[in-house]
């Protein structure tokens, strides 16, 4: 199980979707077959859509929806937890898979 | 081009501003004030800023009359003058910002936007809770800067805070593309207005037809933000090319809707306005009406999900029977 410590590469407010895109493609993509990956939210207080849309979407699309079996939302207040949820929802949508 | 800053200048009185504005000869710009008195929303100096520092580049004439107006003052600590590199022979003395306002900045990249969005929150000198949507507007605005505008300049911003009324009202402009040449690379748009209620749907970018976007693209940032200003009953302003749509105020006690369709809300909209080349983007945020950010997500949640869906049903082949 890989973890990621969010708030070390983005700190508070999770914004910046050239990181989440780096993150995803360089750290999550390459293992996600062989191993579970934690986000960890610890200290990040906010994020917005685009970043988690970023880090996230494209392994829904590219891997299908039973990805989210392996991935983990650690640490999440509410908000993010809602953010990641409208966008986790809406890749379920048919088109994108 | 001229622009003249008027005696006011907010975002429910803001279209004679826009229409004063003349974007003929873009070698020079000549910027006026109102004599006795200048009060005017952040995205006004933004977009002044933004014309100020493309004649500059372009070794343009850039003229500004001396301002006369008691409030020249304020401009200057804005630091309109000082990012355009004028001599305003103001003396003022040095108030400390914190809790006012954010100077006119130039945003050009992710690390600026980072440095911006972290040494602002000190300046807005409020509750975690209220700087929440302050940051994720600016964040959201500017990287749609970033992604659609193709601007050389980056994003223009600045914001204040007003004590009378408790609002923070942003600015935050472009002289890149424009909304309808960005859409237009994946929709075809009949002109700047719709464009920009194309922008405003939830699940429609630039960046591809497919619902829900790209890898990086979601099309949902634009309306998140007006959300943000619908649930805090609040203006919002989207000004591109000759297109401007103005969400209006939602006055107490009516409930709060959030429309797939941005001109299905309270609304101005206007298609002959002087040609901005670029985007300019005002939104002004109540503290005092502020409403939690969790509930503005689950009304969006629903909205979206509701909206997709019925795209979806657009889309459907039928049966033809005759």
């Amino acid at each position: 199980m890989k973890e990621i410590k969010l708030f070390d590469v983005v700190g508070s407010f999770a914004e910046d979707k050239d990181i989440a895109k780096e993150i995803r493609v360089n750290e999550v993509m390459p293992i996600l077959d062989k191993e579970e990956i934690v986000f960890n939210f610890l200290n990040v207080e906010g994020a917005t859509q685009s970043f988690v849309h970023a880090l996230i979407s494209d392994l829904i699309r590219k891997k299908g929806i039973n990805i989210l079996d392996k991935v983990y939302f650690k640490n999440c207040n509410d908000t993010i937890k809602k953010i990641i949820g409208i966008v986790v929802e809406y890749m379920q949508d048919e088109e994108y898979q | 081009m001229e622009i003249h800053l008027p005696n006011s200048a907010f975002l429910g009185n803001i279209d004679p501003f826009l229409r004063s504005y003349n974007p003929e000869n873009k070698n020079e710009l000549y910027i006026t004030f109102n004599n006795d008195w200048v009060s005017v929303h952040p995205v006004v100096l933004c977009m002044v800023t933004s014309l100020g520092l493309n004649i500059r580049k372009i070794n343009g004439r850039l003229l500004c009359r001396k301002p006369f107006a008691t409030s020249k003052h304020y401009l200057e600590r804005m630091g309109l003058f000082e990012i355009l590199g004028l001599d305003s022979q103001i003396k003022v003395k040095s108030h400390e910002s914190a809790g006012r306002f954010i100077p006119i900045t130039q945003i050009r990249d992710s690390q600026e936007l980072h440095t911006f969005i972290t040494e602002m929150i000190p300046l807005l000198h409020s509750e975690p809770e209220q700087v929440e949507p302050i940051k994720y507007v600016i964040s959201e605005l500017v990287r749609n800067v970033f992604e659609h505008a193709e601007s050389k300049d980056g994003a223009i911003v600045c914001a204040q805070y007003y004590k009378k009324s408790n609002v923070i009202r942003i600015g935050v402009v472009d002289t890149g593309i424009g909304i309808q040449n960005s859409i237009n690379f994946s929709y075809k748009t009949e002109n700047d207005l719709h464009a920009i209620q194309l922008a405003l749907t939830p699940g429609i970018t630039g960046k591809t037809r497919n619902i829900g976007g790209t890898e990086t693209n979601a099309g949902a940032g634009l309306f998140f933000i007006k959300s943000i200003a619908k649930v805090n009953r609040d203006f919002f302003m989207v000004y591109s090319g000759s297109g401007m749509y103005k969400l209006l105020k939602t006055p107490l006690p009516s409930t709060i809707k959030l429309n797939r369709n941005p001109f299905e809300d309270k609304c101005s909209k206007n298609n002959e306005l002087p040609y901005w080349q670029g985007t300019a983007v005002g939104i002004d945020i109540s503290l005092e009406r502020h409403q939690k950010f969790d509930s503005l997500l689950d009304l969006i949640r629903q909205t979206y999900f509701k909206d997709i869906k019925e795209r979806k049903k657009e889309r459907f082949k039928k049966p033809k029977f005759i």
